[in-house]
């Protein structure tokens, strides 16, 4: 999907000013609240009128203020999953799922309610009404109704703000799949940095009203580094091998690493700070930390007057963060060999 | 107890009459109720401040006011009369139909505002929302936004059909008291107090509205309850 956007938009004193061309499949819009993110994309689905500007969408103009050109909403086909899931109250799920299906012309019906209904494993939840749902039933529901409109682009504006971080993963794994399944590219807009990396290929960035840049995932977590608590986030997608000695050992690339707690799921998504890693230059013999991973230094940047380390084991990836002293004393440089040591207890589980 | 065999024939025309007044002021008021609430409630729009003040105008009126002025608007010498009623050969004015009008104007505020206040409750991200699956304006309006404000709309005839059968003041100016055609009951009720020896029929009529009132209220309590066990 391409998508280009040159428009000004005002709200009283806000100024939206949004200029950009991005391709791709996965594109996630990212931003702090107010920056402008849902405006923009109320824009796009065709909800707010922009003062001036030109909206394409793989080369077919959906708006131009100066040629007259308005497509409405229904015509646009930009399905759009929101923060507060907006089911409709009188109706059954059957009913809100058909709600777009309905009314999408039969020729552009791509993807069949049953096969829908199985992917997001809402087949039990047919018959309910919307207020005896839970509130990650009713966002699996929202997500199945959009899908269901067969847009050519589905725009997901915060769809997982509200639900517990246990929900989270599961909705994310239900979304990215159903999308990635039945082939609907996807504007995921999001504040949070971890779920735009796991959601995304590519991202704009949005700020006080203006795209401000237009990076990958791993751009947006080094760029974010100096402001994020926990600097760089890395985030290591493990498979469960065994527990022992009351912690969890998981397999990551070539390499195992233990966890506590962990869990048995088969597959989990675990955060790991780049400031919770310390760098050792020689084999540590007694040390209290379960985990020693032996690897190369691939690169060093700036990070707010410290360095960011990537650390390649392997197949995989590690960014840590040090202070520009202690460097120095390691000696560390591009392509040297060293110990990374984390703790047990050092990594969030996602899910 | 009420004297049920005092009733004459013109008593029991007035009873009918007045439902059949208030009735068909409501069922006619409706649909316009119905859209200049979503009017008001959805768009902007220049000069709305002044279609709100005349919407709601009658509520502060006189009846009495309301009465003349549709008296001179629709007599045989008024704009609407002259122009339009009597070319097609319409006689409105001391006729059901005068009764009719004038209720539907008294009660017409009433009917925009419970509307409004049912319209006002619905989350806009609803609307955004059956946009955005493919639904175009009307469709949104009959889908989403006339069942989710059918409490309103169910508040607003109730509200206006109980108004109507009281309708007196707008009434007798534009249709008369003529018993047997534009008699109702309160008129019926004015008469009777106003005659020597009518205080009996009076306060048996008056028994007969206050039933009808309390047909209307148990009518409105009961359907808002199923609606709520229909969730």
């Amino acid at each position: 999907m391409k998508l280009r956007m040159e428009i000004q938009k005002r709200f009283g004193a806000f100024h939206l000013d949004a200029n950009f061309e991005i391709e791709g499949d996965r594109i996630g819009i990212f931003g702090p609240s107010g920056s402008g993110k849902s405006t923009l994309v109320g824009i796009l689905a065709g909800l707010h009128s922009p003062d001036e500007g030109v909206i394409d969408i793989d080369g077919t103009t959906i708006f131009d203020s100066r040629e007259d050109i308005h497509v409405a909403v229904p015509e646009r086909r930009i399905g759009m999953v929101f923060q507060h899931h907006h089911l409709f109250p009188h109706l059954s799920v059957k009913r809100n799922l058909l709600y777009g299906y309905r009314r999408c012309p039969a020729e552009n019906r791509r993807i069949k309610p049953e096969n829908l209904i199985s992917a997001l494993e809402i087949g039990h939840l047919l018959d309910r009404r919307v207020a005896h749902l839970s509130g990650g039933e009713r966002q699996r529901i929202a997500i199945g109704r959009a899908l269901l409109s067969n847009p050519r682009l589905l725009i997901m504006d915060e769809p997982l703000s509200g639900l517990d971080d246990n929900l989270k993963l599961k909705i994310i794994h239900s979304l990215k799949s159903a999308c990635d399944t039945f082939r609907i590219p996807y504007l995921f807009i999001s504040h949070s940095q971890i779920e735009t990396r796991i959601m995304t290929d590519r991202v704009l960035t949005v700020e006080k009203g203006r795209v401000t840049g237009q990076m990958t995932g791993e751009e947006l977590a080094r760029s974010r580094m100096k402001d994020h608590i926990a600097g760089y986030v890395n985030l290591l997608k493990l498979r469960h091998v065994r527990t022992i000695h009351g912690m969890s050992v998981y397999r990551w690339g070539d390499r195992q690493l233990y966890i506590s707690p962990g869990d048995d799921h088969p597959e989990t998504i675990f955060e790991l700070s780049s400031a919770e890693i310390i760098l050792c230059k020689r084999h540590p013999d007694a040390i209290s930390a379960r985990n020693l991973l032996y690897c190369r230094v691939t690169d060093i940047f700036e990070t707010g007057g410290r360095l960011g380390i990537e650390l390649t084991c392997g197949k995989e990836r590690l960014i840590v963060e040090i202070v520009r002293k202690a460097a120095e004393d390691l000696g560390i440089r591009k392509g040297i060999k060293i110990y990374a040591v984390i703790k047990a207890t050092a990594f969030r589980r996602l899910r | 107890m009420i004297p049920m065999s005092g009733f004459g024939p013109s008593d029991y025309s007035a009873m009918a009459l007045s439902v059949k007044v208030a009735l068909t002021a409501t069922l006619l008021s409706l649909p316009f109720g119905f859209a200049v609430a979503y009017l008001m409630t959805f768009n902007k729009f220049r000069g709305k401040i002044v279609l709100d003040g005349i919407v709601n105008l009658p509520l502060t009126l006189p009846p009495v006011v309301i009465g003349y002025l549709l008296l001179l608007l629709l007599g045989r010498n008024g704009w609407i009369g002259r122009t339009l009623l009597q070319p097609l050969g319409i006689e409105v004015i001391f006729t059901w139909k005068a009764a009719v009008i004038a209720t539907a104007v008294v009660g017409f505020p009433l009917m925009v505002r419970s509307i409004r206040i049912g319209m006002e409750t619905i989350d806009r991200g609803l609307i955004q929302a059956s946009r955005t699956l493919g639904a175009g304006r009307l469709d949104t309006v009959t889908t989403v936004i006339l069942p989710l404000s059918l409490r309103g709309i169910i508040a607003g005839s109730v509200l206006m059909f109980a108004r109507g059968l009281g309708e007196f003041g707008a009434t007798i100016i534009v249709a008369g008291n003529i018993p047997g055609v534009t008699q109702t009951i309160p008129l019926a009720i004015y008469e009777y107090a106003s005659s020597p020896g009518g205080d009996v029929m009076a306060m048996a009529l008056c028994g007969i509205s206050i039933t009808l009132s309390g047909i209307v209220l148990i009518f409105h309590e009961w359907i808002g309850r199923r609606m709520d066990r229909a969730g």
